[in-house]
């Protein structure tokens, strides 16, 4: 039993005498991957996805290279070659950029977000393609300017329909983080490592590991439901709705 | 009916490799520790842990099998069935005796701190305060890092090449390991601008008592066998050919 508790306190960044959360080792450093990445990744997918169905080809077809290389190469690869590979080069050590990118977290940050934004690009760039024509053409009606356009329906509309794809997308995330242990930190997989080479003890590090991301990924799972509930209700049946106002 | 047949040969199969692996006696090795063990180009293991097994298990008369394992999961995959001996320069320390089962040493090494030749470093718990030093985790060397050098800055790496990587690469200040596997680094043409700093020390309470074969807590007729075919390697004369081949100094004591 104590050995569960501080293992479970392990995993909070602290031990049984000194409290949870002395570091940020585990639980943290897991969120910390997670919301950086995700809120940079959603600031810049929206301009790379308006890029990424630009009519030239000049801006779309540097786009379209860059997510499909990041989406066709497994995401411990690109933080291998970024970590490990980046480093090889001269001119990478004596450029200022070196401050940054020897610091693992650093790394492991660029490489998340690398990876969520390009597939958070086509997300949004596939349902900025698939918005209705008529809602353009009511936009185009109203003389409204193409940057109107874009920014009060097109936008709008796309965020709204790519809601469920983007909840995966936040999933794959947080499940992506767990291959940061493998660049020196300590994240809730790399606090399980720890204990599992110094138990001997499989299970009970990779259980608990386990239960923490499943608690995770439904917390996620609920918010996401709460904001499609919220700003996809314009795609519910109408019986539904209507049975909803009925006196009961 | 052709499904049952199938099903038949299967179980055939699955039976003739399980008896099969009952007579070979399987080796866990790491494999990313030279010159003790590594993969060469060619995905064969080669050095001096895998000579010294090959002559082990001719002396034991026994069919042998390598099973490369992940460092920090070496020990749970002899307890798993996954393996029958570490035989992977393991550290003879008294934590590990609690579950494991050792020979007697068959060599001794010391650590030591690796830095660049131009980085001047006090080898004092005061003089490496601050810095970032890298070594292999799960091993001895991390557990005497972290606890008698409590100001620096530990990270932690799956292999030695990866902390060596890092120490070329500038991001560690230093790195602490074996004498044995660091000295053969300095060696190479990556370490040119590397050396080593302090002396080479042993602390018997975390780096016990030299290297050792280990094997489940249970197998004790086993170890009996390694324990005498290690006697017969060192009167035949093949250990220290061995030895040799890989080291000019004496590592038996």
């Amino acid at each position: 039993m104590d050995e569960l508790l501080s293992e479970l306190a392990a995993f909070f960044g602290g031990s049984v005498d000194s409290g949870p959360f002395g570091t940020n080792d585990g639980l943290v450093l897991t969120l910390l991957l997670l919301v950086i990445p995700m809120l940079l990744g959603l600031a810049l997918s929206i301009p790379l996805a308006f890029a990424r169905n630009s009519a030239s080809a000049w801006i779309a077809k540097p786009v379209w290279m860059y997510t499909y290389l990041f989406r066709g190469t497994p995401m411990l690869v690109q933080l291998f070659l970024i970590y490990y590979g980046l480093a090889q080069f001269d001119v990478v050590r004596d450029s200022s950029l070196w401050d940054y990118l020897r610091d693992p977290y650093c790394c492991a940050l660029l490489a998340l977000t690398l990876n969520t934004t390009a597939y958070t690009t086509e997300i949004l760039a596939g349902q900025l393609r698939r918005i209705d024509w008529r809602e353009i053409e009511a936009a185009q009606s109203l003389g409204m300017s193409r940057w109107t356009m874009s920014r009060r329906i097109m936008l709008p509309s796309a965020l709204r329909r790519a809601l469920p794809a983007y909840s995966n997308e936040v999933i794959m995330l947080l499940h992506g983080t767990s291959i940061v242990s493998l660049v020196t930190l300590t994240d809730i997989t790399g606090v399980a490592r720890h204990i599992y080479s110094d138990t001997y003890n499989p299970f009970q590090p990779f259980i608990i590991a386990g239960v923490i991301y499943l608690l995770l990924t439904w917390l996620i799972t609920r918010v996401f439901m709460k904001m499609e509930r919220r700003w996809l209700a314009f795609l519910k049946p109408m019986t539904q709705s209507k049975r909803e106002q009925k006196p009961s | 009916m052709t499904l049952k047949k199938i099903g038949m040969t299967l179980l055939l199969i699955c039976a003739m490799a399980a008896a099969q692996a009952q007579q070979t006696l399987k080796i866990g090795i790491e494999g990313e520790y030279p010159p003790f063990n590594r993969v060469d180009q060619n995905g064969s293991l080669i050095g001096f842990d895998v000579d010294i097994s090959r002559a082990l298990c001719a002396e034991m008369k026994v069919q042998c099998k390598f099973v490369i394992q992940a460092w920090n999961g070496i020990i749970p995959a002899l307890l798993a069935n996954k393996s029958d001996l570490i035989i992977s320069s393991m550290a003879i320390t008294d934590k590990r005796r609690e579950t494991l089962a050792f020979s007697n040493p068959y060599y001794y090494e010391k650590a030591i701190f690796v830095a660049a030749k131009k980085n001047s470093l006090q080898i004092t718990p005061q003089g490496l305060k601050g810095k970032v030093i890298g070594v292999q985790g799960a091993t001895v060397f991390e557990k005497m890092l972290k606890e008698k050098f409590p100001g620096v800055t530990v990270r932690v790496y799956t292999a030695v090449s990866d902390h060596n990587l890092d120490l070329v690469s500038g991001r560690i200040d230093a790195v602490l390991g074996s004498n044995l596997v660091m000295n053969s680094w300095l060696l190479s043409e990556e370490a040119k601008n590397f050396e080593i700093k302090g002396d080479p020390f042993v602390d018997v309470k975390y780096m016990g008592n030299g290297a050792g074969i280990a094997a489940r807590k249970t197998d004790t007729e086993l170890i009996k066998k390694v324990n005498a075919a290690l006697d017969a390697l060192h009167k035949n004369g093949q250990f220290d050919l061995i030895s040799k081949k890989y080291f000019k100094d004496d590592i038996t004591h």
